[in-house]
């Protein structure tokens, strides 16, 4: 009896938690394939003549294909992020944790500020404006691979513990120059860390809105996030085609999610106990 | 050898780029930050800046906002979490699916989650709103309100995020020896006294990261205030970062440097104290 009585508890909630994390997002997938005019009404209802492809068709021309280009721009920002940060900060571990001098635990102490600090957003501006790059793509991956620094390299100094040093010392009698054993035996041995960073680096770089509102202004540098925003102000009367951007927008975090579940969580938790 | 095969010429292009676009900007915002400065041309103007920050309402409402923000998401983060993760770790019908569920939302950008929350947070047609009237409770202008707006996005706030300190809570839960609730039941504690006695103090350092990185996390906030309220009714739910980003809109770059740095002296001087607080208060196992 007690125990039927647990299950009706337990079921109870799963019902509230369905309801209070789920019904957002059934709302906007409802939504998004409404009328402008049933959306307008913003009932909790399915979409009466499902109009999926013609809504989905609206935003994606819409603004000059505001949002292709917004994908594109974002793809580009977080594939060039990734494979610059993962060297940068894979190197950066690499001989901070083989080192442990004074100047070493300097250099770590200046890098973990970052973790901290807020970016210091008008004179980077300015500095950017001074070396010709403001505001381009190429800046944007620079800011975001700095911003993601700290935490990579903590990790790749933490998980650089693991790898005895007996390797690297092998490796020297046999012949191998310093570059040749950091990237034919280090970093491929760091792939788990890789993989981590690699997965955060994505979903924070692809959900980035603040960064690219200030660092990259202009319609031809719309990344995805700004594409939502400013369809925001355009369409605040057509729910519909708001909605279904977000659709389109949250798709590739769900799709990474489903493949990378466990990654994602662990990423996160290693990410918050070291930080 | 150490010199030649971990050498610093390793650390170069990562500290170039980092050095370059994060910790020079932040070092030269001091400076700029005593003057009034148009990108091209500046001259010094002394504390001006900041004496403007601390006298005009507008911009001094975003100290009390960012503080009332930060408390807020982080305290309910931190109760919430704890409450979910020691549910969730029982392994009750259904976890994997409400684990999931609660952590979603903070994979998703919270520009959508922002513009979804407006839409549901509509005083007139808003699902908050009708289902509150369906139980008879006229709802309130989440966003509209100026008493409330803060509130509103605060809690939207608690709601991406909860997931993430939930795990970090069941990370540090499970990480518990076992033998301490084999114990405790031998000398027959009820899951209550399990509760407080043992998984409460022992998941203190994962409380401790949940809080901490919540609470910076809630003083640096921009984006979702950004995209549903953009600080207003009036300045009601301006926070620092949001009159940073005004002020350099408005070509003030002087002033939102200020800003900026008035945003790094407040968290320092709140997170670092926090921080040796939260440390000293762990119960070691």
């Amino acid at each position: 009896m007690r125990k039927i009585h647990r299950r009706m508890l337990e079921f109870l909630v799963v019902v509230i938690f369905t309801v209070a994390f789920g019904v957002p997002f059934l709302f906007v997938i409802f939504s998004a394939g409404k009328s402008t005019a049933e959306a307008a009404t913003m009932a909790f209802s399915l979409p009466s003549s499902p109009q999926y492809l013609e809504n989905f068709r609206e935003v994606f021309r819409a603004g000059g294909g505001m949002v292709l280009r917004g994908f594109y721009n974002s793809v580009r920002l977080t594939i060039f992020t990734i494979l610059v940060l993962t060297v940068v900060s894979a190197m950066t571990g690499f001989v901070l944790e083989r080192r442990r001098e004074r100047v070493g635990s300097l250099i770590l102490f200046l890098i973990m500020t970052g973790l901290m600090l807020p970016p210091a957003v008008v004179p980077t501006i300015w500095i950017l404006k001074g070396l010709g790059l403001y505001p381009t793509l190429l800046s944007m991956v620079m800011i975001e691979v700095a911003l993601g620094f700290p935490f990579a390299v903590l990790l790749y100094r933490a998980f650089m513990i693991s790898i005895p040093r007996d390797l690297d010392e092998a490796a020297l009698i046999d012949g191998c120059g310093p570059l040749y054993l950091f990237f034919r035996i280090i970093f491929p041995l760091l792939k788990p860390v890789s993989v981590t960073i690699i997965i955060l680096t994505s979903i924070n770089v692809y959900n980035d809105f603040v960064n690219p509102l200030y660092f990259l202004p202009g319609a031809e540098n719309v990344t995805i996030q700004l594409s939502l925003y400013n369809f925001q102000t355009q369409f605040h009367t057509r729910w519909n085609l708001l909605f279904a951007d977000v659709l389109v927008i949250a798709v590739p975090p769900f799709l990474f999610y489903l493949f990378f579940r466990r990654q994602i969580v662990e990423g996160m938790v290693a990410g918050a106990i070291k930080a | 050898m150490r010199t030649r095969i971990y050498s610093y010429w390793f650390i170069l292009p990562g500290m170039v780029i980092y050095g370059l676009f994060f910790l020079f900007p932040v070092l030269i915002s001091f400076p700029f930050s005593f003057t009034r400065w148009t990108l091209t041309d500046w001259y010094f103007t002394g504390l001006d800046n900041f004496r403007m920050f601390f006298s005009e309402p507008s911009l001094r409402i975003g100290f009390i906002n960012t503080f009332i923000y930060a408390v807020l998401t982080s305290g309910l983060k931190t109760v919430l979490g704890f409450i979910f993760a020691a549910y969730l770790v029982a392994r009750p019908l259904g976890s994997g699916f409400l684990q999931s569920i609660t952590f979603f939302p903070s994979i998703i950008s919270t520009v959508a989650v922002g513009v979804t929350f407006s839409g549901l947070m509509h005083p007139a047609f808003g699902l908050i709103n009708k289902a509150l009237a369906f139980i008879g409770i006229p709802g309130p202008d989440w966003l509209g309100d100026p008493h409330l707006a803060l509130l509103s996005v605060s809690l939207v706030d608690v709601w991406r995020g909860v997931g993430i300190a939930t795990v970090i809570y069941i990370a540090g839960i499970r990480s518990i020896p076992r033998s301490y609730y084999e114990a405790a039941m031998i000398d027959g504690a009820t899951s209550g006294q399990r509760l407080l006695s043992i998984t409460l103090p022992l998941s203190r350092p994962a409380m401790n990261t949940v809080i901490l990185l919540s609470f910076i996390g809630g003083l640096r906030t921009f984006d979702l205030i950004w995209v549903m309220t953009r600080g207003g009714p009036g300045f009601s739910s301006d926070l620092i970062a949001s009159i940073i980003y005004k002020q350099y809109q408005s070509g003030f770059y002087g002033l939102s440097t200020a800003g900026n740095v008035i945003l790094f002296i407040f968290i320092a001087l709140l997170a670092v104290p926090l921080n040796r607080v939260l440390s000293k208060s762990e119960v070691s196992l």
